[in-house]
């Protein structure tokens, strides 16, 4: 039965090819829309959440104020390594470990670029290593008593400078010479990717920064509460420091609240960007209303024949439901493939252009199913009002002479 | 089952109309008593037919005649149960239909009326063997027993080779063809026809005629409504309309 009133709505659809198609894009962009937004936010989502369990659940951070997203950027308020010696007493941590960073003209085979350079205590690497997730492509990590060696980002691999450095090249940094000792693996992140990393001891000749640092990464101990640990060095460095819970120039990040603050802000982006979507499905949906009152008018004799011959008002509204439904459910199809490509031609800007690998679309068989359904259930809802006025019409007023 | 449903549900409205107190006559199809249209246009009442009775008997064939504005298509709704009448009684089968839903209506209608009309009225998007398929969909009759009547009445009326041809693509008599197999897709008792030579070529017209004095022949109650004299001839009963009332009915 239902195959039947589903075949009639198809070949009523098929008869208007073109108003159908043009009913339909209002429809397909609505649902590309949607589509990719999701998915790029579930992908995101994910990605993330790799990082953070890469980056193991014992571990905060720690920042001097205002300086969040570019460390060096030298902001006046500064950590230095007495704070360091502070946090390392602190009952429950395990190990500290903390960079400084500086920016540098930066040598090789006659060309100069200015990038990052990062300095760190050698024998707390395996700490930064494990909290960044490094991995080393060619050469090796350094080593305790490296001194004038380095170790590079795999951007000096790629196009950095006209000429691949590779393990074992010198090169000079300030006007100092250092061998590169190791090449990293891409973290996808192209301003980490395009560091130098040498030993503190190096990097505070280097700057003449005697004991500024940047960033504190703190690991806990095994069974001690991250967030008491994380409280418990608040309060020391407070006191320390000679400020108030008000007047605080630091900020101490934990993988929790981070995740926490990470998915707050996605989510605002996606439920503003959603409802401008919303908006165009909107627009579509009295597209497809609108194409439906037409269709009614256009058809009062055919469904006036029809009711002579036997169709109930259910049959009529049956076969109109249906025909705005599939108006959706075409619409939804085809926006799912779009939005896919489109998904993908983002992710392929994002790693060409950005050089970033977080930006994956995620397809998860419940969002295709729940935009099929959803294109379908706006189809037939749009619908639903044209379909009952052509349910309700009077066979004999229909068929009298014109 | 399905029968069984459509059983219940048809003596279920049999009594109804027994609790009308209508005495049923033996072989009547379809009866109006008394019966007045009136529509409204605009501010005034337009009476299309008032006070007519007629009864139609079981194997007869009958022309309901009368000049445009006549009141005939009127009356063809009322005899066709397309409409309900502003007053008097209006029976298909004993049932009186002012009692019943309009999908039970339409069940019934669809079930023991056959309908012809001068504009042939096929669906469009449907080819002749769907068309001719439609009134047993909406009876609920599955789907390889529906192909096989349809394919059978096709051939009797000796469309078998246009089968899959859509109406734009058959002539005028070739569609009236479809339009009278398609009534008698669910075998009803009554064909009624809404002058359907109308739109027809004089042989052609000859020959739709003629297949309805063989399907009256075999049993069909033939209504024919038309305006014209010598097709109303060939019925065996006239029934004369004129200003919305019956004048004359002539055996």
């Amino acid at each position: 039965m239902i195959q039947d009133y589903f075949k009639l709505a198809l070949q009523n659809l098929k008869r208007r090819k073109l108003r159908s198609s043009l009913t339909i894009v209002g429809i397909f962009i609505a649902i590309a829309t949607i589509f990719v937004l999701i998915s790029l936010s579930l992908g995101l989502d994910a990605a993330v959440k790799e990082q953070f369990k890469q980056l193991g659940s014992d571990k905060f951070f720690i920042m001097p104020k205002g300086t969040a997203g570019a460390p060096g950027s030298g902001g006046a308020v500064q950590l230095t390594t007495k704070d360091v010696d502070i946090i390392k007493k602190v009952n429950g941590v395990k190990e500290v470990t903390y960079d400084t960073v500086g920016n540098a003209k930066i040598e090789f085979n006659n060309e100069a670029r200015y990038f990052m350079i990062a300095g760190f205590p050698i024998d707390t690497m395996d700490l930064l290593v494990e909290s960044v997730g490094y991995k080393i492509d060619e050469g090796r990590f350094l080593k305790k008593g490296d001194i004038g060696k380095v170790i590079i980002g795999s951007k000096y691999k790629d196009n950095f400078f006209k000429k691949q450095v590779v393990a074992g090249d010198k090169i000079t940094i300030n006007g100092e010479d250092f061998k590169v000792v190791g090449i990293l693996k891409s973290v996808g992140n192209p301003s980490d990717d395009g560091l130098v990393y040498m030993s503190e001891e190096d990097f505070r000749i280097l700057f003449n920064t005697p004991e500024r640092v940047d960033q504190i990464i703190i690991q806990v101990k095994p069974g001690s509460d991250l967030k008491n640990v994380a409280d418990n060095v608040k309060r020391k460095l407070i006191s320390f420091r000679g400020v108030t819970e008000k007047t605080i120039d630091f900020t101490i990040s934990t993988p929790e609240e981070l995740l926490r603050s990470f998915a707050a802000i996605l989510n605002i982006i996606t439920a503003f960007l959603l409802g401008v979507a919303g908006i165009s499905l909107l627009v579509g949906g009295v597209g497809i209303a609108n194409t439906m009152y037409t269709s009614v008018l256009e058809r009062t004799k055919e469904i006036g024949t029809m009711k002579a011959i036997g169709a109930k008002n259910r049959d009529i509204l049956t076969i109109f439901v249906m025909e705005s439904g599939f108006l959706g459910l075409v619409g939804g199809i085809i926006g799912i493939l779009f939005g896919y490509a489109v998904g993908k031609l983002i992710e392929y800007i994002a790693v060409t252009q950005l050089g970033t690998t977080i930006l994956k679309i995620a397809t998860p068989w419940y969002l295709i199913f729940g935009c099929l359904l959803f294109a379908f259930l706006i189809g037939a809802f749009s619908g639903f009002f044209p379909a009952r006025q052509a349910s309700r019409v009077k066979p004999a007023d229909t068929l009298r002479y014109e | 089952m399905l029968a069984l449903i459509i059983q219940k549900e048809f003596l279920g409205v049999k009594m109804i109309s027994k609790k009308t107190g209508n005495k049923e006559h033996k072989d009547e199809i379809i009866r109006l008593d008394n019966i007045s249209k009136t529509y409204r246009m605009g501010e005034s009442v337009v009476r299309a037919v008032s006070d007519a009775s007629l009864m139609i008997k079981k194997g007869e064939f009958v022309a309901i005649v009368g000049p445009s504005g006549s009141g005939k298509s009127t009356m063809m709704n009322m005899v066709g149960a397309l409409d309900l009448a502003s007053k008097g009684e209006i029976f298909l089968d004993g049932i009186d239909i002012e009692h019943i839903t309009e999908s039970q209506l339409a069940q019934i209608r669809g079930r023991r009326i056959g309908f012809i009309f001068q504009t042939f009225n096929l669906i469009p998007t449907l080819n002749a063997l769907e068309n001719v398929s439609l009134p047993m969909i909406f009876q609920g009759i599955p789907k390889w027993k529906r192909t096989e009547r349809a394919k059978q009445l096709l051939k009797e009326v000796k469309l078998e080779h246009r089968m899959y041809h859509l109406p734009s693509e058959l002539s005028g008599g070739e569609r009236q063809r479809v339009a009278i197999a398609r009534a008698l897709a669910n075998d009803p008792e009554v064909i009624l026809a809404d002058e359907p030579t109308g739109n027809l070529d004089s042989k052609t017209g000859e020959e739709i005629l003629n297949m309805f004095i063989d399907l009256n022949k075999k049993g069909k109650t033939i209504i024919m409504i038309t305006h014209d004299n010598n097709l109303a001839k060939k019925a065996e009963k006239i029934i004369r309309i004129k200003d919305g009332q019956i004048v004359k009915a002539q055996q």
